[in-house]
């Protein structure tokens, strides 16, 4: 029995890599819900604006790179991450401009809206390739480990080490405290409450002197910011690489209809139920039950192979579409 | 009715006639997707082959040979297929590709042998296309993986290895090299703890890296692509220190491995098809002039394709797959005067003149039946995070 190395392992190989993917999921899907919530569309184009916000980020770390400018242990992307949100709220703007507005003003479906985003989708996807290549660049140059696992086991000595990178670190807190500014803005602020207004009721919104342009404009800016932090801490915990934004659109939306399309609440619990539903479903709990003394011979413990942890999050999805069609926080159904 | 009968009879004897036409190429490889990044490298390889060709005129008196680029995604079958018929409808007879072994298949099978269009592919190394019924249209440069399995389980077992953990990367070519590493090294008395897949271009890997951890091993071979969940896994098993021991096939080895990971994968196991020769030399010479990366993986294969498919029309005095396929074997092999890369126009020349040649190209071409490369392949290691190579096999 030894119940030491058992929690470390679960922590090392189960826990703190599922909450830092949890937390990148869970931004992800903030962006995703509030564009449902208020602009009432599913919008596809969403991993790829991640792509292109942390394509800006990168020009501008690299600008920064060169004039020496370092906030080491930090990586210097951070100091870098206003430009890029700066960058990718005016792209979004001019893309509303351009594509959202005249569906959104001749009161098309919902359907036609996320069709328009698929087109987005592809256009910005391009955009980013062109304008930063298909290769993958890593950008971090922080200090790589806040623990590292030799230096926890010869400070434990235990058998199992333990990791926690710098990024994974960034990643909670930063998910954390956007989480908090951005419920505080909805729910204390007047720009916030006319968004949740709009949201609930758009012509009586307007009745009471809310302006639905500006409302979209705003909600589109708090978009971007998302995408942007989402892209920028996913791109320092992974690298950076347009082809990998474009597929993690898939748990994103997982996540952000688990927990209920247009509730905040609901994203962040979709990005954790997703994140640790993979990872700890196709564990093989063999080694920890071990260190917890049972006797499991040559069984592995896999509930299922890995390959299948894609089933996990949409055998999720199914279940709750069949019994809470609206998400576990009760979302909206347009 | 007089002028459908002149049109057809025109186009009949267009068709026919070997005098200087204009040689149609098509280059299809995997321009986006997870071999995205080697792809131009592989198409540029295969357009200087083509380039070398259509300055020296000396090709079915002084034909042109043009290049079309078409995409085969790499994992997207329906996509792969859609573009090569696109390629057969402009009027393609011969087609450098494709790049991975799935694609390749269905292409081979829905495009190249109902249109009888030759094929000949630069980085397919599937165990499957061995036994595949191609009607002899399809060849490829680069060896089959049942090969690459053997030398990898030697090599390891060599270094003392007795168990290693294996994950593979999700498709054709993954999986028929993992089973091949598997098969060997259990042969030679070794132990695979686990035989995991993982899916390229996913978001995160912890699952997988939990899972090969927790099964544990001397080393961990990686059998997937740099680019792609390949370094995703590897990068994951350093951090946790769940290995520190790696094996990397041929998909993991380029010139990003070193950048990436440097001296913390010192002393990993690197295995990929190559020959030493004054070949690939004089290929890196003639790439570095013009003004691409001669030695990205299977960029050397793809100019031997290409001059292959060339070289062999030369031979065969026609551009008629059904004729230039008889040919192919020939030109690769022994008997007659070795042609190195650049020296394109000397082969054409010799075998407009009837005499016999033994293209050894970039990559030290040695075919063997069906039509496959015979394999040589490069044992690789890193050493204070550089890449140094051990030896050949």
């Amino acid at each position: 029995m030894d119940i030491l190395n058992a929690l470390v392992a679960f922590l090392n190989f189960v826990f703190i890599p599922a909450a830092a993917y949890g937390a990148q999921l869970a931004l992800g899907a903030l962006g995703v819900t509030l564009i449902y919530g208020i602009l009432r569309f599913s919008n596809f184009a969403h991993g790829d604006t991640m792509a292109f916000g942390a394509a800006i980020t990168i020009f501008a770390t690299w600008a920064l790179q060169a004039a020496g400018v370092s906030i080491y242990p930090l990586p210097t992307a951070l100091l870098a991450l206003p430009i890029g949100i700066a960058g990718t709220a005016l792209m979004v703007l001019a893309t509303d401009r351009l594509v959202y507005r005249y569906y959104r003003q001749k009161k098309s479906d919902p359907i036609i809206l996320v069709m328009a985003s698929v087109g987005v989708m592809f256009i910005m996807n391009g955009l980013t390739r062109v304008l930063i290549g298909v290769d993958e660049i890593r950008f971090d140059d922080g200090a790589r480990f806040v623990i590292d696992v030799r230096s926890f086991r010869e400070w434990s000595g235990l058998t199992e080490g333990l990791a926690l990178r710098t990024t994974q670190l960034i990643t909670l807190v930063v998910a954390v405290l956007v989480v908090g500014v951005l419920f505080w803005f909805l729910n204390r602020t007047r720009s916030g409450k006319a968004m949740r207004a709009y949201s609930d009721n758009e012509d009586l919104a307007l009745l009471s002197g809310i302006d639905p342009e500006k409302v979209v404009r705003l909600t589109w800016i708090i978009a971007a910011a998302l995408a942007t932090i989402a892209g920028v801490l996913y791109g320092l915990d992974k690298a950076f690489k347009p082809f990998n934004y474009f597929q993690i659109l898939l748990p994103i939306f997982a996540a952000a209809i688990v927990g209920g399309l247009g509730s905040p609440i609901g994203a962040i619990a979709g990005g954790f139920i997703v994140a640790f539903s993979e990872v700890a479903i196709t564990y093989p709990w063999k080694k920890v039950a071990e260190y917890l003394g049972f006797d499991t011979g040559s069984a592995m413990l896999q509930l299922m192979s890995t390959e299948y942890k894609f089933a996990v999050s949409f055998v999720i999805l199914i279940v709750v579409l069949l019994f809470r069609p609206t998400g576990l926080f009760r979302g909206k159904a347009y | 009715m007089k002028r459908l009968l002149l049109a057809s009879a025109a186009t009949a004897l267009l068709a026919g006639a070997a005098g200087a036409e204009d040689v149609k190429l098509g280059l299809h490889l995997g321009f986006t997707g997870p071999l995205e990044s080697m792809a131009p490298n592989m198409a540029a390889g295969a357009e200087l082959a083509a380039k070398e060709v259509s300055d020296s005129g000396k090709l079915l008196d002084g034909s042109k040979v043009v290049t079309s680029r078409s995409d085969t995604t790499c994992t997207d079958a329906a996509a792969a297929v859609a573009a090569a018929e696109r390629q057969v409808a402009d009027g393609v007879k011969a087609m450098v590709g494709g790049q991975c072994s799935g694609e390749t298949i269905a292409t081979l099978e829905k495009v190249a042998i109902p249109n009888g269009v030759l094929m000949i592919s630069p980085s397919a190394t599937s165990p499957a296309l061995t036994s595949i019924e191609d009607q002899g249209l399809f060849f490829r440069a680069a060896p089959s993986d049942a090969r690459q399995g053997e030398v990898i389980a030697d090599l390891a077992k060599a270094q003392g290895i007795e168990s290693m953990a294996i994950t593979y990367t999700n498709n054709d070519y993954g999986k028929g090299l993992a089973d091949s590493i598997k098969s060997n090294f259990e042969k030679l008395g070794g132990k695979v703890t686990i035989i995991a897949a993982h899916d390229d271009g996913k978001a995160d890997y912890s699952a997988e890296v939990a899972a090969l951890a927790a099964a544990g091993g001397d080393a961990l071979a990686v059998v997937g692509y740099v680019d792609q969940g390949g370094s995703g896994v590897t990068q994951g098993a350093l951090d946790t220190g769940a290995f520190t021991k790696f094996i990397f096939p041929d998909g993991m080895i380029n010139a990003t491995l070193p950048d990436r990971f440097g001296a913390s994968i010192d002393g990993m196991l690197g295995i990929n098809p190559a020959a030493e020769g004054d070949g690939r030399t004089k290929f890196e010479e003639l790439t570095k002039a013009q003004g691409f990366d001669g030695s990205s993986a299977y960029a050397a294969e793809s100019y031997d394709a290409a001059a292959l498919i060339l070289l062999a029309m030369q031979a065969a005095k026609s551009t008629d797959p059904a004729a230039v396929k008889e040919k192919v074997m020939e030109v690769a092999n022994a008997p007659g005067e070795q042609i190195l890369p650049g020296e394109l126009a000397k082969g054409l020349e010799l075998l407009a003149a009837g005499q016999d040649i033994d293209y050894v190209g970039a990559s030290s071409v040695e075919f063997v039946e069906p039509g496959e490369s015979a394999g040589s392949f490069r044992e690789t290691t890193i050493k204070d995070g550089k890449l140094e190579v051990v030896g050949y096999h």
